[in-house]
């Protein structure tokens, strides 16, 4: 594949785009809020299988008159799945008191699958956690930018990170779609994932910066680009096909997962062209900042 | 003439066999399984025990194999309906000095069990069970253990003809004391410093009077982590009573337990168990002449008989039990048969011998917690969990002889409440009471299907991927495929190694996995096809592509390993099974991805001479 598009022709409508996807999803974040998962929030919930289609609005009647007030019941994954919601703690014996109440005449073919409770302290200290790693993992893998490339690198790759990391909590509280810990490891892996983009493209910025003979940094960039265009849509292609895979048939506790990824290394792509190389002409990269390290030319390596 | 070292090759084939070899173990399925041992855990499964199981299931109707294992019994089925159908007959059959279990036996070849090849754990989320996470009431243990520090003190000041007005153990945790006169202060204040290591010191002094003892923060930490460490090991004799194989009892963090139970599907008998914190004292009666400050008065468990008046000072306490079997009286009552250890016998015999005539109580002393609202700043009601104690007389009885290391104990409700206080007599008590913060039972149905779903999209998502790089690369595409399958097989041995636990996110770490790892061939190959684009010789612009493409796999892998090692250190549960899997995989696809297709171009294109044009 070879590639001659003047990407940076494009990148003030790209700013201009991303500027309205980060107003729109902080927007989102501060007034729509997460729909935090049981995760965060602690409380209870019950996961029943039924052997036919589960008739929700009686189940919910059943439980609120059997003393469970503010019982929120769904379907979940399908019509015959039903999740239920319950504030506050759990009693010893709930799940069998729930199959009991709700099968009275039926009981036996009730399928408990699962129940999860989580104790208010909990939820908060696992949303300090959840923010605490994020966190760390931006500084981390700004100080090794720093240390492998240049400190201009470090600062556009963050920047490119902090853009995708917003715009997929934004899209997860536009949606409304619940934010859980495996979809904050989802978004810890968007943050893995699209710094290798970014690499990768940085990389052959820097290879090109080096030997290119050109000034114009603008043309080194975009002509970087357009090599490592390629590579960039087929790697986004085969993660994009294990994620689909994922998200059709890896079952609902993995979809949200799957779901952030895949948003994730759609705009991570999109990130790795628009964002962290816009962010590198902008911030003025050339020639000069790369000659006073050591040049370290990818040939002289013997590996492997 | 390009060759590649023999070693590289010899290497590339060692970890081959390697990585096959030790994933091999997880394509045995396991059967499902009973295993019964019993109660007592001195004592070892014989082939008593085995015989006794086959005289049982001999005349059903199920397949089954009888093996004797070291510690237990086992016995393989073939559905898990024969498994749930075998493990209600034993229970009803078996006398119950066993434990039942249900269990899943691996079946393994013998010669790969002698190389130590294992097949990897499956997590809670993949096989069932329940997970619990306890918090330790710390504060408790520390009060607990000033108000053991304040009895030994009215002791010992009595000895000493140290006169107080006061002695008590404040809200803080911290002794007050107060004496009519300055001299008998600073005579305290002396015999304190002597004699007590574990108060901050100076004693403060509040008021002229007084002086006032609070813990040094070093003890508070030994407190606190001996009542975690003791805890911790009643809980695992408590897990071992209830019969489940291969649970997990660890510390997590300062102040939490984590227990996991697989395949228990009974969660309000288990945590009935785990969280109890029962236990007994043994008081005398306070008498007549009894000051009111050392006695207290305490209803009858059954709510037969008046609230009655015992002394504060307890002669032995539930850790002094060595043994406890519940059994039933001469009228049929339930009882509870207790031999206490060799101490608590001669502290028995010393404090009934001068007392005969006199009625001995036995309390039962149980923590339980409410959950209460409090207002946050706020105003907000939030939910918090407090503990509180009940005691309860469950007898009172007059002393006849002086007693020794056995004796019974009556008055208790029912069969269920004796078989329940000698479990938890024999099992230890908690040296603080615990709170469940979470709690996570996931039914053997979802288990399967969480299984299920996760194979059927990593085959998906291999197959999908392979087809494409089969494609689009074409004889280089043969290497990444094989080299893919090979990281696979690799992440899966290592996996088995370590022994570490798969979960369903762990699962999709792999399929995660093997969407990246493809990422450092199309690196490569791109590279190729551009040298061979700028008009290199084919083999020279192989060279070209690995060595150019080496340092950016490298730099790419490295951030998404900082990123799996952070989750690794901050996640809990599901976020660390896949991370585990992550990090995993990438240490292994940059060996597959580059040394093994590598090693395969070379066996191909290495050893043609005037190589016009290479496949990709």
């Amino acid at each position: 594949m070879t590639f001659n598009i003047d990407f940076l022709a494009w990148r003030k409508i790209a700013i201009i785009f991303s500027s309205i996807f980060l107003v729109v999803s902080i927007g989102s974040v501060i007034f729509k809020e997460l729909n935090w998962g049981l995760d965060f929030t602690g409380g209870t919930l019950v996961e029943l299988s039924y052997p036919e289609e589960a008739n929700i609005s009686v189940i919910r009647d059943t439980l609120i008159n059997g003393g469970f007030e503010g019982a929120q019941v769904a379907n979940f994954g399908s019509t015959r799945e039903v999740l239920i919601k319950l504030p506050g703690t759990v009693s010893d014996s709930l799940g069998s008191e729930i199959v009991t109440l709700l099968g009275s005449n039926n009981a036996d073919q009730i399928d408990l699958r699962r129940i999860e409770y989580v104790g208010p302290q909990i939820g908060s200290e696992l949303r300090d956690d959840g923010g605490t790693a994020m966190l760390l993992a931006l500084a981390f893998m700004m100080l090794y930018i720093a240390f492998r490339f240049q400190s201009m690198f470090a600062g556009a790759a963050v920047i490119a990170l902090i853009h995708d990391v917003i715009i997929v909590v934004g899209i997860f509280s536009l949606i409304q779609i619940e934010f859980d810990l495996t979809v904050v490891a989802a978004v810890l892996a968007v943050i893995g994932y699209s710094l290798n983009d970014t690499i990768v493209v940085s990389d052959r910025i820097r290879e090109n910066l080096r030997s290119a003979e050109s000034d114009d940094t603008k043309d080194i960039i975009n002509m970087s680009l357009n090599q490592t265009l390629g590579r960039t849509l087929i790697t986004s292609l085969t993660t994009l096909l294990v994620l689909f895979s994922l998200f059709f048939l890896g079952g609902e506790l993995i979809k949200n997962f799957a779901l952030a990824l895949i948003f994730g290394v759609v705009i991570g792509t999109y990130s790795s062209i628009y964002i962290a190389a816009n962010a590198l002409l902008i911030m003025g990269l050339n020639k000069d900042h790369l000659r006073v390290e050591e040049p370290e030319n990818a040939d002289d390596n013997p590996l492997p | 003439m390009r060759r590649y070292g023999i070693w590289k090759y010899l290497l590339i084939l060692l970890v081959l066999g390697f990585g096959v070899v030790y994933s091999l173990p997880n394509l045995y399925a396991p059967d499902p399984a009973v295993q019964i041992s019993y109660t007592s855990s001195s004592q070892s499964a014989d082939s008593f025990l085995a015989e006794r199981v086959e005289e049982v299931i001999k005349d059903q109707n199920i397949s089954t194999t009888i093996q004797l294992e070291e510690d237990y019994v086992l016995i393989r089925t073939d559905t898990y309906q024969n498994q749930l159908k075998l493990k209600d007959l034993l229970s009803r059959s078996l006398v119950n000095d066993v434990v039942i279990a249900l269990n899943l036996a691996p079946t393994t070849p013998k010669w790969l069990m002698d190389i130590g090849a294992n097949p990897m754990k499956l997590g809670l989320d993949l096989r069932g069970g329940v997970h619990f996470l306890m918090q330790v009431d710390t504060e408790t243990a520390i009060k607990n253990r000033q108000n053991g520090t304040l009895q030994d003190l009215r002791i010992r000041f009595r000895e000493e003809k140290i006169r107080y007005n006061q002695a008590i153990v404040q809200g803080d945790s911290s002794i007050l004391l107060q004496f009519n006169n300055l001299e008998s202060k600073e005579r305290a204040e002396e015999f304190i410093n002597d004699n007590y290591t574990q108060f901050n010191l100076p004693l403060i002094s509040n008021e002229i009077n007084s002086l006032e003892l609070s813990l040094s923060d070093i003890e508070i930490e030994q407190i606190e982590s001996d009542a975690i460490d003791q805890n911790l090991t009643t809980l695992r004799n408590r897990v071992n009573e209830l019969g489940v194989s291969e649970p997990i009892v660890q510390r997590q963090g300062k102040k939490r337990i984590v227990v996991q139970l697989p395949g228990i599907q009974d969660t309000a008998e288990a945590k009935n168990i785990l969280g109890k914190t029962a236990t007994l004292e043994f008081h005398l009666e306070a008498q007549m002449d009894t000051p009111r400050s050392r006695k207290t008065s305490y209803p009858y468990r059954n709510g037969l008989g008046a609230p009655a008046f015992l002394q504060d000072s307890i002669i032995l306490g539930g850790d002094q039990v060595a043994t406890a079997q519940a059994s039933f009286d001469e009228n049929g009552l339930p009882q509870v048969n207790i031999t206490l250890d060799g101490e608590g016998g001669s502290m028995m015999h010393r404090a009934t011998r001068g007392n005969i005539g006199k009625r001995l109580g036995v309390l039962f002393v149980e923590q339980k917690t409410r959950t209460v609202y409090e207002r946050d700043i706020e105003g907000k009601q939030i939910p918090v969990q407090e503990s509180y104690e009940v005691k309860e007389i469950i007898s009172l009885a007059t002393i006849r002889a002086a007693l020794g290391t056995t004796f019974r104990i009556t008055g208790l409700d029912s069969p269920s409440e004796s078989s329940e206080l000698a479990l938890l007599l024999r099992a230890g008590a908690l040296a603080a009471p615990m709170t469940f913060v979470e709690e996570r039972t996931v039914g053997p149905s979802l288990g399967a299907d969480n299984i299920q779903a996760g194979i059927f999209s990593m085959q998906l998502g291999l197959l999908l991927v392979l087809g494409f790089i089969l494609f689009y690369y074409r004889i280089f595409g043969i290497a990444a495929s094989l080299a893919l399958t090979f990281n696979i097989v690799l992440l899966v041995a290592i996996m088995s190694i370590l022994s570490a636990t798969l979960t369903l996110p762990g699962i999709a770490g792999i399929v995660l996995t093997v969407g990246m790892a493809v990422d450092a061939n199309v690196l490569i190959f791109s590279r190729i096809r551009e040298e061979l684009k700028r008009g290199r010789e084919p083999l020279d612009a192989i060279d070209a592509g690995y060595n150019r493409a080496f340092l950016t796999i490298w730099d790419a892998n490295v951030t998404t390993l900082i990123v799996a090692v952070i989750l690794l250190s901050y996640g809990t549960g599901p976020v660390k099974g896949f991370a585990i899997t992550l990090s995993i995989g990438i240490i292994t696809s940059m060996f597959t991805a580059i040394m093994g297709t590598r090693a395969f171009v070379n066996l191909v294109y290495g050893s043609k001479k005037d190589l016009e044009r290479i496949s990709i």
